[in-house]
């Protein structure tokens, strides 16, 4: 049984069919690519996915469980986590708190425990100052851990974000256009990464993608979308191959 | 390595935490042997009240990045009730555990005001939720200005209107009367009690901002869109900021109502002009550092009275000075003459002009 499994799901704003009729279905371990022009929903669908948006047809099944329309809280508990196309770190916080910030739900102590630095408290901090270190170390930020998110370079914090993102133990990680911005080589860098994430944390991703070269070399299937519409869906060569897809998004 | 940053945040507590109490200490040595003079003596309890409202909002303006003008309305909760509690049990509890009693009631109401009107003011942002933070202190400041509480042998007497349509018997007394406030309540502030609430509300933040709740507030401050999707419930901790910087300030409101005489609810002490006076404090000890606010306070407070001398010029001396240190903390030289110094190691609540 597929991992993820969303039918008909269409939101509209206004007159616009921002996401019309959008299926898709992930299996466990997969690396999912979904592409189109500018506009097309591809973030629409992401916020659909985490609850940022409520769908007005159509249903979200997570491992079994029906998430549709749910808060963005409990989505996230439910089992996805996401990265942002414009990165929104807590940049105030050191990285590792960052990625601390991310454990919240799975490590937790009382406020009162907290303030009054109960024995409880040294215990639990210890344990999410381990596992969070344990993150940095796999994206190599360790050694920034005391910087402030702010102040890592770019290539870094959108590291840091798929760290805090894994921080929350999801089982589907949705990533929003993650080499943005990025030159080749830290494409290059992103893309072993993003294969290493799977393979280590047996993770199942969906990414929102326009670098041809990242999504030709790492996703196993892909969607295209356009006009809020599905154009076409199935593996990666097949679909870059397909007559329609290259009209509307890769060109001649 | 990795225990290096649980001392780190601890460490920096500490500083903070034996620093004040030293120089609390030093305050009260020269208070008792040495040759302070009676005007300086006379602010050290307000001292510890302003720092105590400096410290509590800059919890809800630096940690939880909400700008409130309302601060003074909770420490108008914390005083009244305190005081009411105080001239009730006057008399039937020890003075010490009646003391406490009260400071406990301030506290305790001024939090529970505070999680009522954080409740629909939490909703807004920027500033709209000053300009409702203020509207609620007035409203709390002219509703304690018109009320009327008595007491006699057949129990409480409330009315809204004036001191007679209580209707209290010959042997009934007024508690609150209206705009005359209430007076007689006993003098149980001092220095010391207020140095001890003074390290109490700092230890409670402290410790508050570095541990998982903490955290989750200044995550919520930093990006509320990505704290919730990490899961945070954003309600409940931007509440619970809230809550907790108003029943601080409801102990900053007890200690304040037991070192008058008469307590009354004016503009002056109450009103929009003490809560904007404690912003001043907070912004100019750099919002979301507390040590900042600490040392901010007690310049500015002591600052006018050292000026005495100079008289016509003082506001205008005080004027000045608040500028120069504006200069100092915010511009963009000072800030790279700093960085050179050392002094920001850490550019700490700097990030945020990009947003």
């Amino acid at each position: 049984m597929a991992l993820l499994n969303v039918e008909h799901l269409s939101i509209s704003f206004g007159g616009l069919r921002a996401v019309d009729n959008f299926s898709i279905s992930i299996e466990k371990g997969q690396l999912y690519g979904l592409i189109g022009p500018n506009g097309a929903g591809k973030t629409t669908v992401f916020n659909l996915l985490t609850g940022v948006y409520k769908p007005n047809e159509g249903h979200i099944v997570l491992d079994g469980q029906n998430i549709t329309g749910q808060k963005t809280i409990d989505i996230n508990k439910a089992g996805i986590a996401r990265t942002f196309q414009n990165i929104r770190l807590f940049k105030d916080l050191s990285v590792l708190d960052n990625v601390k910030v991310g454990l919240h739900n799975l490590y937790t102590y009382s406020t009162f425990t907290g303030i009054f630095r109960l024995p409880k408290y040294r215990k639990v901090e210890k344990e999410m100052n381990e596992k969070a270190m344990e993150l940095l170390k796999v994206f190599d930020l360790d050694g920034e851990a005391e910087l402030l998110a702010a102040n890592l370079p770019y290539g870094k914090q959108r590291k840091l974000e798929i760290a805090r993102a894994l921080a929350t133990n999801p089982k589907l990680l949705l990533l929003d256009e993650p080499a943005a911005g990025m030159n080749p080589n830290e494409t290059k860098e992103l893309m072993d990464t993003i294969r290493f994430v799977r393979d280590h944390f047996d993770m199942t991703i969906l990414l929102i993608e326009h670098d041809m070269k990242l999504v030709s070399g790492i996703c196993e299937e892909l969607t295209v979308l356009n006009f809020g519409k599905v154009l076409c869906q199935g593996k990666t060569s097949e679909v870059l191959n397909n007559p329609e897809v290259i009209t509307a998004y890769l060109g001649e | 390595m990795k225990k290096l940053f649980l001392n780190k945040n601890t460490k920096d507590t500490t500083i903070t935490l034996t620093g004040v109490i030293f120089v609390c200490l030093i305050v009260q040595l020269w208070m008792s042997f040495g040759s302070m003079s009676s005007l300086l003596k006379g602010l050290m309890v307000p001292l510890c009240v302003y720092t105590i409202m400096a410290v509590s909002l800059n919890l809800t303006v630096g940690i939880l990045g909400e700008l409130s003008l309302g601060h003074a309305g909770f420490m108008c909760v914390g005083a009244f009730t305190g005081a009411f509690f105080s001239k009730c049990t006057d008399g039937v509890l020890p003075d010490g555990i009646r003391f406490l009693c009260a400071i406990l009631i301030g506290a305790v109401f001024a939090t529970l005001f505070g999680f009522i009107i954080g409740i629909p003011v939490l909703r807004l942002k920027g500033d709209y939720l000053a300009i409702v933070t203020l509207a609620f202190c007035e409203i709390i400041k002219n509703i304690v200005n018109a009320l009327y509480i008595g007491r006699d042998e057949n129990g409480f007497h409330f009315t809204m209107k004036d001191s007679l349509s209580l209707g209290l018997s010959e042997q009934g007394e007024v508690i609150i009367n209206g705009a005359q406030g209430i007076s007689g309540t006993p003098n149980d502030s001092s220095f010391v009690i207020g140095a001890v609430l003074l390290v109490i509300t700092l230890f409670i933040i402290l410790n508050l901002v570095n541990s998982r709740s903490g955290r989750a507030i200044m995550a919520i401050r930093d990006n509320s869109i990505a704290a919730e999707s990490v899961g945070l419930n954003l309600t409940k901790y931007k509440l619970m900021a809230f809550s907790i910087s108003a029943g601080l300030a409801g102990v900053a409101g007890v200690l304040y109502a037991h070192n008058l005489s008469t307590l009354t609810a004016l503009p002056k002490n109450f009103g929009y002009n003490m809560s904007i006076n404690i912003l001043v404090f907070v912004v100019l000890g750099g919002i979301g550092n507390i040590r900042g606010s600490i040392i901010a306070t007690i310049i500015l407070t002591l600052l006018p009275e050292l000026l005495r001398g100079l008289n016509d010029y003082r506001m205008l001396m005080y004027a000045v000075v608040l500028i120069a240190v504006m200069l100092f903390n915010y511009s963009e030289k000072a800030k790279d003459f700093k960085e050179k110094l050392g002094f920001m190691t850490r550019k700490k609540f700097h990030a945020k002009e990009d947003k």
